[in-house]
């Protein structure tokens, strides 16, 4: 109860400041953090938005007999698999990274994270390599289409991925971060681990599913 | 929490106006902002309107020559400009400016986002304008159906396509701050069974926004690299599949005319109960409908596809009619609320109920467009301009111009002149069924839309002269109300806190509000916090003569309990009090008896009694108080919450210690309330529950 007791005292004396830029304390938080939401709820809108690619994707395919189409091909091995495997682990890494800074061990977090970064940016490298040795291109033909547009917007998310995965690494080496304050943390490896599903889901759908 | 240190107090830095402007976070400025640019853009955008329609008067070409393409760029950018920089931004902004308020909080949960999310609309708006100076708009339509879209060549199309991926991004992002404000910052005791239908709109709306969109922005990208980067998405010989198109923008498509609806169904909500006095009616089955017409928006789209032949026509004429049930549902509600209600017939009341005659007939319109048999002869036809015109125009844009009347005093400090309000309304009421009612008639006639010209033989002629008069008719009656905006803001800023006596929070802080929102909030009990404050007394609630020691210790009771397994909250709000008891002043309540006397007007920050400030105030000019807590790790300051509230959520706030300053704001309240006369014919005897 407040200090005089008919009241619920809401607002601030002053123009709200500090407050005003994360978000309202004015309730007792409960239930998930407000920026965790943020990122969940935004999660959401990136699988809308490649659920209308993979829509699209499966429509063509149904409606095409030979699939691929003549003369387009992909492999899954060896190196669309390796790159899977990378970017699995580096979730592992990814979430050791959290488990490290919930125990408060900053540069435990810092390490998971530097590994993560790495990964991320060899996925990115290898995708980039695999790309020159496929002998198709974005505008020979839907399949191309499809193809570069699925796997190069997720390969545009991996490299936003790793840009947040560098800041908070960034931030962890300044010294910030503690057992009870990493919303960060969270919230980038909440969104890395997605970048990695959506991977999962495209490595099923244009390697093997084919 | 008793001991709350204060800070120093911030010494306001001297800014520009225009400054605070640009790089304001607050939810109430952007709102401002959102408003004020998405009426420049209806401007802009009726204005494209009356060249078209002053082509279409007459056969023959008026206006545009044919062989420039230009009347094609003309309605597309039409069409595009009413849908993404008028009806949905305007919505937002109301959104922004009041959801805040009435769900008790200061801002929104984002607020830099949220004026990201502000800049991006006027951006987008640019790149879609420059079309015209930079060899031709997009001229494809709003809809740009591909191959035609894939195909138009210059930069118009283009730029319609990033401007709209950004104007998406915009939605989306403030699609997520709707949601997570709502979710986490409404103000204790506002479960979401008493959250006011305006928030519900905008909830419902919020989630459509952020499921719909992103499907948009695919498509967008898929048609921006089809259309630069010799993609075959859309392109039957490179193996893609044209109709496609249609599928993934109608999946947007569709959940979009419910994002524009929406939030103008929650203005109608708020508006009709307030002049009706009478809380609305069936507040659980209109959530109810709300939250079906969400879900079953997904399940339409093909309805806009039924001619292409690639559609299950069954099921997705079965769906939309099942759609239009919650909507009839609602129509029900409405009718209901005002049903033996008192009726103040304000501008903003008019505009609601012109609202309820003009959507009926778009919804029947809807209706009958759903049968797949009659859609064959209607797809295409004027029916559809008709169509959308009466539930876009004389729903939405309705609701928009209901909304500007009724919270223009909250967001001003003056009520908007009723003398040019009537004027306002005639006009644009009497325009909107002369401009769009003949354009039914065109539509059975087989008049198709999209077309520049028509033959003399066609027999077109007088119904498009109407419609002309008709959209010239609504074009005069916006200046009534340019004027009326203008000379109400030279008057003084005297409406009150609330001039409506109307029922929601944000009518319970200042006019316009402060720039935290509240000081303090009265208790919330049901979908009318504000009405309770003012009446509760009166109707024999439980904060009445009927308190028990709990309650009047402050402590939630059985009563509240119930009042929270009846999510209207209402178990604790019967009677129906009569304009005599008002009169009588029978304020049964007993001063100590736990009615929750209740500071509502932010103190004046001398006034004796403020609230301590809550030591958050780090800001970077301000210097951080010595007892705020800096987390070391960030060196960010910690928030400290500035009260700890008590347990539950039907939170009782007692009157024990009653000498604050606050009883003389209930007295004011009361006084207010006795001087209009005008109690609420509230209860609801005559409804089966
Ligand atoms: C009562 C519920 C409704 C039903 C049954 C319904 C049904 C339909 C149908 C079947 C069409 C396709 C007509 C055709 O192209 O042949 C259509 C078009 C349209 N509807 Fe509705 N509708 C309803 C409500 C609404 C609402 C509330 C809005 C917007 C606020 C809306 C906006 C539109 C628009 C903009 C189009 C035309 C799109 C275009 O082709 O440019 N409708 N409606
Ligand atoms: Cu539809």
């Amino acid at each position: 109860m407040t200090a005089s007791g008919d009241v619920m005292v809401t607002g601030h004396g002053t123009v709200p400041t500090a407050a005003h830029e994360t978000g309202t304390p004015l309730h007792e938080e409960r239930g998930v953090n407000t920026a965790l939401l943020g990122m969940l709820l935004f999660i959401a809108s990136e699988v809308m938005f490649f659920g209308g690619l993979f829509a699209v994707y499966f429509n063509v395919r149904a409606a095409n007999r030979v699939w691929p189409p003549e003369g387009f091909h992909v492999e899954a091995l060896p190196i669309p698999l390796i790159a899977t495997i990378i970017l699995v682990v580096s979730s592992f890494t990814m979430q050791r990274a959290v488990w490290r800074i919930r125990a408060n061990d900053r540069t435990g977090m810092n390490r998971a994270l530097l590994v993560t970064l790495l990964l991320g940016i060899v996925f990115l490298a290898i995708q980039l390599y695999d790309y020159t040795t496929l002998g198709f291109g974005l505008s020979s033909g839907v399949y191309g289409s499809l193809f570069y547009t699925m796997t190069g917007f997720h390969g545009a998310h991996v490299f936003g991925g790793v840009i947040g995965i560098l800041v908070v690494m960034l931030r962890g080496m300044a010294g910030q971060f503690s057992a009870g304050h990493h919303v960060a943390v969270e919230a980038v490896s909440i969104y890395w681990h997605f970048v990695d599903v959506v991977w999962i889901a495209l490595f099923t759908t244009l390697y093997l599913l084919r | 929490m008793a001991t709350t240190a204060l800070t120093p107090r911030a010494i306001p830095y001297p800014r520009s106006r225009v400054y605070e402007w640009l790089t304001t976070t607050d939810h109430k400025k952007i709102g401002v902002l959102y408003i004020t640019s998405s009426f420049i853009f209806f401007l802009l955008a009726g204005i494209l309107a009356l060249f078209i329609r002053s082509e279409l008067a007459l056969p023959g070409s008026q206006i545009f020559d044919p062989t420039s393409g230009l009347y094609n760029q003309v309605f597309t950018m039409h069409g595009t400009t009413m849908i993404f920089l008028f009806v949905m931004p305007m919505l937002t902004g109301f959104g922004n400016y009041i959801v805040p308020l009435q769900i008790g909080a200061a801002d929104m949960a984002f607020p830099r986002i949220n004026a990201l999310s502000f800049w991006m609309i006027p951006l987008s708006g640019i790149l879609l304008f420059s079309g015209f100076f930079l060899g031709g708009a997009a001229a494809a339509g709003w809809t740009s159906y591909a191959p035609l879209s894939a195909r138009e060549v210059g930069p118009g199309q283009d730029l319609w396509i990033v401007g709209l991926i950004l104007n998406g991004t915009s939605s989306i992002l403030g699609g997520i701050n709707f949601i997570a404000t709502i979710f986490k910052l409404r103000a204790p005791g506002m479960t979401l069974m008493r959250m006011p239908l305006f928030v519900w709109n905008v909830l419902v709306t919020s989630l459509l926004l952020l499921f719909a969109v992103p499907v948009l922005t695919s498509a967008l990208i898929m048609l921006f690299i089809d259309r630069n980067y010799g993609g075959g998405f859309f392109n039957p010989a490179a193996g893609g599949n044209a109709i496609l198109w249609q599928h993934v923008f109608w999946f947007f498509g569709h959940p979009e005319v419910y994002i524009m609806i929406l939030p103008a169904f929650g203005i109608i909500s708020e508006v009709l109960p307030v002049f009706s006095r009478k809380p609305l009616f069936g507040y659980r089955a209109f959530v109810m409908a709300t939250v079906a017409i969400g879900a079953l928006g997904f399940g339409v789209w093909a309805h806009h596809m039924f001619t292409t032949g690639s559609v299950y026509l069954p099921f997705f004429a079965f769906t939309t009619f099942l759609i239009s049930v919650p909507t009839g549902v609602k129509m029900f509600n409405w009718i209901a609320t005002m049903w033996r209600g008192r009726l103040q017939f304000t501008t903003a009341m008019l505009f609601a109920v012109g609202f309820l005659a003009t959507f009926l007939i778009g919804g029947l319109d809807g209706a009958f467009a759903a049968a797949a048999p009659v859609d064959f002869h209607l797809q295409d036809t004027y029916w559809v301009v008709s169509h959308l015109h009466y539930v876009l125009f004389g729903g939405s844009a309705f609701g928009v111009f209901a909304a500007t009347y009724y919270w223009f005093p909250k967001i001003f400090g003056v009520r908007l002149d009723e003398g040019f309000g009537k004027i306002h309304f005639t006009l644009h009421f009497l325009g909107t069924q002369l401009a769009f009612f003949p354009m039914h008639l065109l539509g059975l006639d087989g008049m198709p839309r999209r077309i520049q010209d028509y033959s003399p033989a066609a027999g077109w002629q007088d119904m498009n002269v109407l419609s002309t008069i008709g959209a010239f008719m609504i074009a005069i009656s916006i200046l009534p109300f340019l004027w009326n905006v203008f000379i109400s803001l030279r008057k003084p800023r005297d409406a009150g806190d609330d001039p409506w006596d109307a029922f929601t929070l944000e009518w319970a802080t200042t006019s316009p509000p402060p720039p935290h929102n509240f000081d303090a909030l009265p208790p919330i009990r049901s979908e009318r916090p504000l009405f309770d404050l003012k009446y509760g007394e009166l109707m024999g609630g439980h904060a009445g003569q009927h308190a028990t020691p709990a309650e009047a210790a402050g402590y939630p009771t059985e009563a509240d309990r119930e009042a929270q397994s009846d999510p209207q909250g209402r178990a604790d709000l019967p009677t129906n009090p009569t304009v005599a008891d008002v009169e009588a002043g029978t304020t049964a309540r007993s001063e100590a008896g736990g009615s929750g006397v209740i500071v509502v007007r932010p103190a004046d920050s001398e006034a004796p009694g403020q609230p301590a400030a809550p030591a958050t105030e780090a800001a970077p000019e301000t210097p951080a108080a010595p007892e705020t807590p800096a987390t070391p790790e960030t060196g960010e300051p910690k928030l400290v919450p500035p009260v700890t509230h008590a347990p539950g959520e039907g939170e009782v706030t007692s009157a024990a210690d009653a000498s604050r300053p606050s009883a003389e704001v209930t007295e004011r309240v009361r006084r207010q309330a006795r001087q209009k006369g005008t109690p609420p014919s509230d209860a609801r005897p005559e409804e089966p529950r």
